[in-house]
């Protein structure tokens, strides 16, 4: 059956990051976009309290939802079927790409066109359908530069933001019969635009991503400004959505509050060009749309998250993206160094569900806590309590009550376990400390010169020649 | 679909029975209270009269390179073709058996072919793709607020006709701009029934994603012409 990519993000990630930290070029594009659009939401919400009400609403719908969460399923899919969409459950990536594959094998596709969706790269879609023999082609610009360049996307929204204008140029020249170079944005996006029109009117599935699912009306909510979603979802016989079990909210009415954020945090646009809601497939009178709509529910380690209702506050995630626009760590290291489906702060909390905290820990640890993205989270994630439970979960004992996670524990080390038990004795005893402080002081000098990780970009630390507690005496 | 000896219907049988399980495991916490979003509307709303809200409406659009012309249900026949012809249209997409497109249809247009979508996109997929050069459909109303135009496509006016096509023409009546979509949403009941699709339009379809510049035509169409057709006459905007 299909074989999903294993990821070991964590193997290499210190060197990832390095690498982009040593490449001037790549930082400067990143710095030029996160500055961009920083710019651009931030002119979006110019009313400070306009924009704090609606974080507040948006946050109550997204904690709302998912309090109901089995219900509004239930309820999601009821609809749904009623509407004449079939509905379906994978527990992990390795059944959704099979479902997609039966699909695909009873209607005979060789080609799948697919719209922008992050659940398809979590389940490593495109690479299960190649070895299945099926084409998969990505059709938003970002996407299929990305594609047509052979790498995976470097942010959510904009997949291909790491690219400069002149890298995209020489890859379309190279890579496009019959193209010549050329820089002009417009040019290459007609250039894109011409060779994926006949991948629509040629392709036998659509596969879209979803952003909020509706309870109570059974309807789909796509959000785009290409055209390339309801190219995808109008064109070929057949439309699989694919999305994860959280996208679901109760009514119709708690989606505009979080269209309104989701654009204004994610590009800075009021709007987007498309809002494409999608009830069904084509009905017997219509002329146009999918003979067949399928709609696939991933958990994929989302229930995980669910059990525990600190680490639920995850799940109000919308994709927006402005939680990596804003930080500071994402801003020079990208989106490619993080290893995984989902970078920045959202991608560090998100990831351990799916992979596993044994092979995602470290990220929790590459955040400063600066808080930038909480600030920014238009549901209002606290993002830097959970990195810090992260850290914890990561330390803790195996199997004991503060191990929650899959892979809870793996970051601890003999070592390190030893050095904070010492600690904890030293600073919880007065007598204790105040020896192990005098030793320090008076010590100083034989301080290490090689401080780990500390000294390789940094002077050692040294103890300060008197205490605080010398000084204090002083001043008597 | 066979229910019983398809394994991969039994694992999604079993994904589906176990994922509500482990979400059930979780004690929920106290059944939270249904968000206030009609009071966040409310409190948010704008006291405007219907000339106010038309011109928030026309801003909104022409900030995303959408043509906005006045018009009346007398003369936006006229002015069509006039736009038609000072752009090189060569034909034009209409709707089978809707009241504009007879209305199009009654002036027997010289120079520009009037296509009709009668059948079955399957029939005549390359045509659509390769040869229609506009549409025109009919909004069903519109968003003032966002600047977006609301469409429910129908057996007569089907999606692709405002997708497929380069430059697309809306005919939008000004008595039925909404403030916001929340408005929208409740003053035209949605909950108790949407069409198998329903779209919300603002502006030609875009992408920003070579570099963060914008560029306009993406993949849907390149431009977006907005006809406000006004219940009464009024003096004509600049036509083309």
């Amino acid at each position: 059956m299909s074989q999903v990519i294993k990821i070991h993000p964590m193997e290499d990630f210190k060197e990832r990051s390095r690498d982009v930290l040593n490449n001037p070029g790549q930082r400067k594009n990143f710095r030029g976009a996160m500055d961009f659009l920083q710019a651009k939401r931030r002119a979006q919400f110019p009313d400070q309290d306009e924009l704090q009400g609606l974080r507040e609403l948006g946050s109550q719908i997204r904690r709302y939802s998912l309090a109901h969460l089995p219900r509004l399923l239930e309820q999601l899919e009821a609809k749904l079927t009623a509407n004449g969409v079939q509905v379906h459950w994978a527990q992990n990536p390795d059944e959704a790409n099979a479902i997609a594959l039966g699909i695909a094998e009873r209607v005979k596709a060789k080609k799948i066109i697919k719209g922008k969706s992050m659940v398809s790269e979590e389940v490593g879609f495109n690479h299960a359908m190649e070895a299945a023999g099926i084409e998969a082609f990505e059709s938003d610009m970002g996407e299929y530069i990305v594609q047509l360049a052979g790498e995976a996307p470097s942010h959510i929204i904009m997949p291909a933001i790491h690219k400069t204008k002149q890298e995209i140029a020489e890859l379309f020249a190279k890579e496009i019969p019959g193209v010549a170079y050329t820089e002009d944005v417009d040019a290459l996006i007609r250039i894109g635009r011409r060779v994926l029109r006949r991948k629509f009117a040629d392709a036998d599935i659509g596969l879209s991503g979803v952003n909020f699912c509706v309870a109570e009306t059974g309807t789909l909510c796509l959000v785009e400004n290409e055209g390339n979603g309801r190219m995808c979802t109008t064109v070929p016989k057949v439309h699989i959505a694919i999305t994860g079990i959280e996208k679901v909210v109760e009514k119709l009415e708690h989606v505009p509050p979080l269209y309104s954020l989701l654009a204004r945090s994610a590009t800075g646009q009021a709007v987007t060009t498309y809002f494409n809601l999608i009830s069904g497939p084509r009905k017997p009178d219509e002329k146009d749309g999918p003979e067949e709509v399928h709609l696939i529910l991933l958990d994929n380690g989302r229930t995980q998250a669910y059990a525990d209702t600190e680490l639920r506050e995850t799940l109000k995630c919308i994709r927006c993206g402005a939680c990596m626009n804003h930080c500071p760590v994402y801003a020079r290291i990208g989106g490619h160094a993080y290893g995984t489906t989902y970078p920045g702060p959202i991608g560090a909390i998100i990831s351990p569900h799916m992979l596993g905290l044994d092979a995602t820990y470290p990220l929790a640890f590459a955040s400063t806590l600066c808080g930038a993205c909480v600030e920014v989270c238009p549901v209002k994630i606290p993002i830097t309590d959970i990195l810090v439970r992260l850290r914890n979960e990561s330390q803790a004992k195996p199997e004991s009550e503060e191990a929650t996670l899959r892979g809870s524990g793996a970051g601890r080390t003999v070592a390190g376990t030893a050095v904070w038990n010492v600690w904890a004795q030293v600073y919880s005893r007065t007598g204790l400390y105040k020896l192990a402080s005098w030793f320090m002081s008076r010590g100083r000098a034989l301080s290490p010169s090689d401080q780990g990780a500390w000294t390789r970009s940094r002077t050692p630390l040294v103890p300060a020649p008197k205490r605080l507690r010398d000084l204090l005496k002083e001043r008597k | 679909m066979n229910a019983t000896l398809n394994p991969t219907h039994a694992a999604e049988v079993n994904a589906r029975s176990s994922i509500l399980a482990r979400l059930r495991a979780t004690a929920i916490p106290e059944a939270l209270p249904l968000p206030e979003v009609k009071a966040w509307f409310d409190a948010h709303q704008r006291h405007e009269d219907s000339a106010q809200r038309v011109s928030r409406l026309r801003a909104a659009l022409e900030a995303v390179k959408t043509e906005v012309h006045d018009t009346t249900a007398a003369d936006w026949p006229d002015l069509l073709l006039r736009l038609v012809e000072a752009k090189g249209l060569r034909n034009l997409l209409i709707g089978a058996d809707t009241p504009h497109g007879a209305e199009l249809e009654s002036r027997q247009p010289a120079n520009l072919e009037l296509k009709r979508y009668a059948e079955s996109i399957d029939t005549w997929r390359d045509v659509l793709f390769d040869e229609v050069d506009a549409s025109l459909t009919l909004a069903k109303s519109a968003i003032a607020e966002i600047g977006s135009l609301i469409l429910w496509p129908t057996p007569q006016e089907p999606r692709l006709m405002s997708l497929v096509p380069s430059v697309h023409f809306v005919l939008l009546d000004v008595a039925t701009i909404h403030a916001d979509l929340h408005s929208a949403i409740t003053n035209e009941g949605w909950k108790d029934g949407l069409p198998t699709n329903a779209l919300l339009i603002c502006g030609p379809s875009k992408t920003a994603d070579i570099q963060q510049t914008l560029a306009y035509g993406a993949h849907g169409p390149r431009e977006l012409v907005v006809l406000l057709r006004h219940a009464d006459p009024v003096k004509e905007g600049a036509a083309a």
